[in-house]
């Protein structure tokens, strides 16, 4: 027995310290090995009501979250903004508490709006996983990204991860920032100028613009998609310049003196951050980051349940 | 506190000892049978009957660790959160005869989570249960064990402690009291 996570929400990974990323890590081995079983589930959440607001699109997040529910044995509610009355005009809070009285337990909300989660957790008592607010954090996926790393290599001390993309949009990065350097990693961002914070570097992150300079100096990449839907101007002249700079291509890769780790949150965009050579060796882990999503999420959901007031 | 000692180190081998014989009475060679060692401390019992079992028969015998955190019904009721412990049982128990061992066997519940548990891993031809120490009288579920080291009569507030060379530096039992 132990005293279970520092938080009542997972709300970011800001919010959290190395000893709560840990207890996720250990459980989620444990986790790991239930869902490798011919009986993939348990009865742990038996009594617990889960609701998925999904107020953005999610293919993996949601599948992940909803077979970790339902592998915890936990009734499972799902609902997308497209179908739904916010079409109608009613707001989040209002949503939500009419969503609790029909005794829900916990909520797992992605949200296009940075701040959903935390707003909502300041207006009702259910416990809530934040499963990406717009480009702010993904506090499950830099959980995976990093509990796929160390499964990998061992240990996350020290080691050297670059972040490489579209920094600016991608909440995967800051969350991943957050949680690597928690946990003791060197990070190091790399994109176009455009594409990354001007104040990125407050947070104890390396800045490059030069890819092979950030692939000669990293044990893991973790290459992110470009975020076009959330881009309202141009930020680089042309798709085809991007890729010649910021593709990791399968040359690139050979062309290293050690053998790196590729990550990728998904979608990928195949040709454009990633090839599909790349996407495809066997350094890419982008699959085991899917495989650990769940156990992850199993974890998280396990944890915060033990906080659901009776 | 106050301590009593049940078993010193001369009697817990001896009680090993016997435990072994019995199951060889029932379960010949262990052709058809695994050990199950229940997560956190019954796979101290586990493994010492294991090795006492091959060295008696002249082959290994399998033996697992069953942690059953998941499966427990006291999940939100306690104040603090279980921790699971490592699942390892790496061969088919369908159609075994599995034996469950645990330390201490009181109120039964979670040796009721060790049968919900070890389901998902296929159907037992048979499960019996091994205890060191069986606290009668305490029961709240209808769960009794086939092989038994000692008998004790305890209060609810008392509490029994199985160490181990292992982890303590010597194989006794306590029954301890509080003030």
């Amino acid at each position: 027995m132990a005293k279970g996570l520092s938080v009542k929400h997972l709300l970011g990974i800001k919010n959290i310290n190395a000893d709560d990323i840990n207890l996720i890590f250990e459980t989620a081995e444990n986790f790991k090995e239930i869902i490798n079983r011919p009986i993939k589930k348990v009865p742990s959440l038996r009594d617990i009501t889960i609701a998925n607001l999904f107020y953005e699109n999610s293919t993996r997040t949601r599948l992940s979250f909803e077979l970790a529910e339902r592998r915890l044995s936990a009734d499972v509610l799902n609902f997308s903004a497209s179908s739904s009355s916010v079409s109608k005009g009613e707001t989040l809070v209002d949503t939500v508490n009419n969503i609790l009285s029909m005794k829900v337990d916990m909520l797992v909300m992605r949200h296009p709006n940075p701040g959903a989660a935390v707003f909502l957790s300041k207006h009702i008592s259910a416990n809530i996983i934040n499963a990406g607010d717009g480009t702010h954090e993904h506090p499950t996926q830099a959980l995976l990204d990093a509990f796929t790393i160390k499964e990998k290599l061992g240990n996350i001390q020290g080691k050297k991860i670059a972040i490489i993309g579209d920094i600016m949009h991608s909440r995967v990065a800051l969350s991943n920032i957050f949680c690597l350097k928690k946990l003791g990693a060197e990070v190091m961002v790399c994109g176009p100028t455009t594409l990354i914070p001007k104040y990125i570097s407050s947070l104890g992150v390396k800045v490059s613009h030069n890819l092979r300079e950030v692939l000669n100096w990293c044990d893991v990449a973790n290459m992110l998609r470009i975020q076009l839907e959330r881009q309202d101007i141009k930020y680089f002249p042309s798709l085809r310049e991007y890729i010649m700079q910021f593709g990791l291509n399968k040359s690139i890769l050979d062309s290293l003196d050690k053998k790196i780790i590729v990550l990728h949150p998904g979608p990928i965009n195949r040709g454009v951050e990633i090839t599909s050579d790349v996407a495809d060796s066997s350094q890419s882990v982008i699959l085991d980051q899917v495989e650990n999503g769940v156990a992850i999420r199993m974890a998280v959901l396990y944890l915060l349940a033990g906080k659901v007031s009776e | 506190m106050q301590q009593r000692l049940l078993l010193n180190d001369g009697q817990f081998d001896i009680t090993i000892n016997r435990l072994c014989y019995q199951l060889i009475e029932n379960h010949n060679n262990f052709e058809h049978s695994v050990i199950i060692g229940l997560q956190p401390r019954g796979i101290f019992l586990a493994k010492r009957l294991k090795n006492h079992l091959s060295e008696i028969l002249g082959h290994t015998i399998l033996c697992g660790n069953l942690d059953v955190t998941f499966y427990r019904d006291d999940f939100r009721r306690s104040e603090k959160i279980h921790i699971p412990s490592a699942t390892e049982i790496d061969f088919i128990i369908e159609n075994k005869k599995v034996i469950l061992v645990d330390d201490v066997l009181f109120t039964g519940r979670t040796i009721r989570s060790g049968l919900d548990a070890i389901l998902a891993f296929g159907r037992p031809q048979k499960v019996e249960l091994l205890v060191l120490i069986d606290r009668r009288y305490s029961r709240q579920l209808p769960i009794e064990p086939d092989y038994i080291g000692k008998t004790v009569d305890t209060i609810a507030s008392e509490k029994v402690k199985v160490e181990w060379v292992e982890t303590d530096g010597k194989d006794q039992v306590w029954l301890q009291t509080k003030e």
